[in-house]
């Protein structure tokens, strides 16, 4: 067992994972305060819009879902600043039809073999160096930008009109933040897949919660959350020979379950 | 046009504002400017275009014609008119205040202070009272060090005991700062002593001028009636008590 865990297939993955998971920390974590969660939601289900796209033009799969999410999460940004339907509506609308959009697609495309399941539920092991990399390099531009403008981040989700008239351009602001996701969401997809990835961004930092007292230590504590759920959900899927993205998701859940039961920190 | 130059003790003059809403005419020709060291109230019904007004003058809104004119790199204090914070923000009411840029400590301390709710300093926000958390946001304006101080509701959620202290700290501030203070108010009655102008509007302004003219005014007792109108002349007994923020009894200050 311990042979296979450090075979190179093995460890790009938990590199990947790991990635994903420090990043998610502080991300996913504003995803929870700003009720954010269905909003990634849409964003990750769009993306399988993008790799039907790519396949279709013959251009990189990854590229193209990096640009479908950034097209969406402008498009989201721009009908989020003159809403005419309720948010959770409109996140409906476009989550469902991208998704379905991207299944029709690809069942169109009968002269390439796709392995839908892979990209609905993720596959980890299978992870290419050029995909690492673009997670790596993807990871450590989100983590730059985020604390970077870590107050301004912070400033605008407590109460944005006091954060504008404070100057903070907040416009701007939600723009970035939306631009961040959908770029974690994109590089993550062969992580846990599209239907998981949001519980990846959102289970850590709603366990940590109970146990943080600024939001600088929930962030941080959810991505060492992040980090445990990889290593734990990599190894149950070895020794069970289950999936691993749903796997990884499985311990997120199970945490963020036994965190019910335990005490809150005093401290931290 | 080219907007109107200021005077030199002039923070902000808004001149001939006019806003519309899906045809609505909210705010109708509306003209209003603030002083250095002056408090002006903006009073009307609900639905009068009073926050529609302030939100234009914060620049979070842009009216449909007139011009709105500020002092150079005038330094703005907004208090909202209440804070909405998701229970899953872990947030302490220092690390808040800090957000408003000021870092220093002693600083945020002596306003604390100064708000008497120095004990709040480590309180979890989400476990702040209304009645302090107008305080806090009342805090963390004044952190900005503001040249203009923009209220919108200071009192709201504040018991009436309460809201005579809080009006009496905000004058405090624009003696201690001398800034300019903008706020929309419903208790005339309890902002007339500390107010130096009073702006009755109704989309447009039916008048305006000192609080003592204005409780006389035909169009302020046309707009509010004769009762509160008359609630003003019986507001002036005495307490021989009165309570903290936290509602606790104390000696009545000054006797």
């Amino acid at each position: 067992m311990l042979q296979l865990l450090t075979t190179d297939f093995v460890i790009m993955a938990l590199m990947a994972g790991c990635g994903l998971a420090v990043a998610s920390g502080p991300l996913g974590s504003f995803m929870v305060w700003r009720r954010m969660s269905y909003f990634g939601d849409t964003l990750a289900h769009s993306a399988l819009l993008g790799v039907s796209l790519g396949l279709v033009t013959g251009g990189d799969p990854q590229l193209a879902i990096v640009i479908s999410g950034l097209g969406l999460a402008i498009l989201l940004a721009l009908l989020d600043r003159n809403p005419k339907l309720a948010t959770d509506t409109l996140l409906g609308i476009l989550a469902h039809t991208s998704l379905a959009l991207g299944v029709v697609v690809l069942s169109l495309t009968s002269s390439v073999r796709v392995n839908l399941e892979a990209y609905l539920f993720g596959e980890l092991l299978t992870i290419t160096p050029s995909e690492l990399a673009w997670v790596l390099i993807v990871i450590a531009i989100v983590l730059a930008v985020l604390i970077k403008n870590w107050n301004a981040f912070l400033s605008t989700t407590v109460h944005r009109e006091l954060a504008e008239v404070e100057g903070h351009n907040t416009a701007r602001l939600n723009l970035i933040l939306i631009v961040l996701i959908a770029l974690t969401i994109a590089v993550s997809m062969k992580i846990v897949g599209v239907l998981l990835i949001t519980s990846l961004l959102i289970i850590p930092p709603a366990t940590a919660r109970k146990f943080s007292k600024t939001p600088e230590i929930m962030a941080l504590k959810a991505s060492v959350i992040g980090v445990f759920c990889i290593f734990s959900g990599v190894f149950l899927a070895f020794s069970l020979d289950t999936p691993v993205g749903p796997s990884i998701v499985v311990v997120a859940g199970g945490l963020f379950l036994l965190s019910y039961f335990l005490p809150a920190s005093s401290k931290g | 046009m080219a907007p109107p130059k200021l005077d030199s003790s002039t923070l902000i003059a808004a001149h001939d504002v006019s806003k519309m809403f899906q045809g609505r005419t909210v705010l109708d020709n509306v003209s209003l400017e603030v002083k250095e060291g002056k408090i002006v109230t903006l009073i009307g019904p609900n639905g009068a275009g009073k926050t529609t007004l302030v939100r234009i003058i914060l620049g979070l809104m842009t009216q449909d014609s007139g011009t709105v004119t500020k002092r150079a790199d005038l330094n703005v204090g907004y208090m909202p008119q209440k804070l909405v914070i998701d229970p899953t923000m872990p947030i302490a009411v220092s690390r808040f205040l800090q957000l408003s840029g000021s870092s220093d400590h002693f600083q945020i301390r002596t306003t604390l202070d100064q708000l008497k709710i120095p004990h709040l300093l480590n309180s979890p926000l989400t476990s702040v009272s209304g009645g302090e958390m107008q305080r806090v946001l009342l805090a963390r304006a004044m952190l900005r060090k503001p040249q203009l101080l923009v209220l919108d509701e200071p009192a709201q959620g504040v018991d009436v005991s309460g809201q005579a202290e809080l009006y009496g700290l905000i004058s405090e501030i624009r003696d201690r700062m001398n800034c300019g203070v903008i706020m929309i108010s419903h208790d005339l009655h309890l902002v007339m002593s500390s107010t130096d102008e009073v702006v009755c509007l109704n989309h447009h302004v039916c008048c305006h001028g000192k609080p003592e003219h204005v409780s006389n005014d035909p169009a302020f007792l046309d707009l509010f009636g004769a009762r509160s109108a008359e609630s003003l002349a019986i507001y002036t007994h005495n307490h021989n008590h009165e309570h903290d923020v936290r509602g606790q009894i104390k000696p009545t200050q000054g006797e």
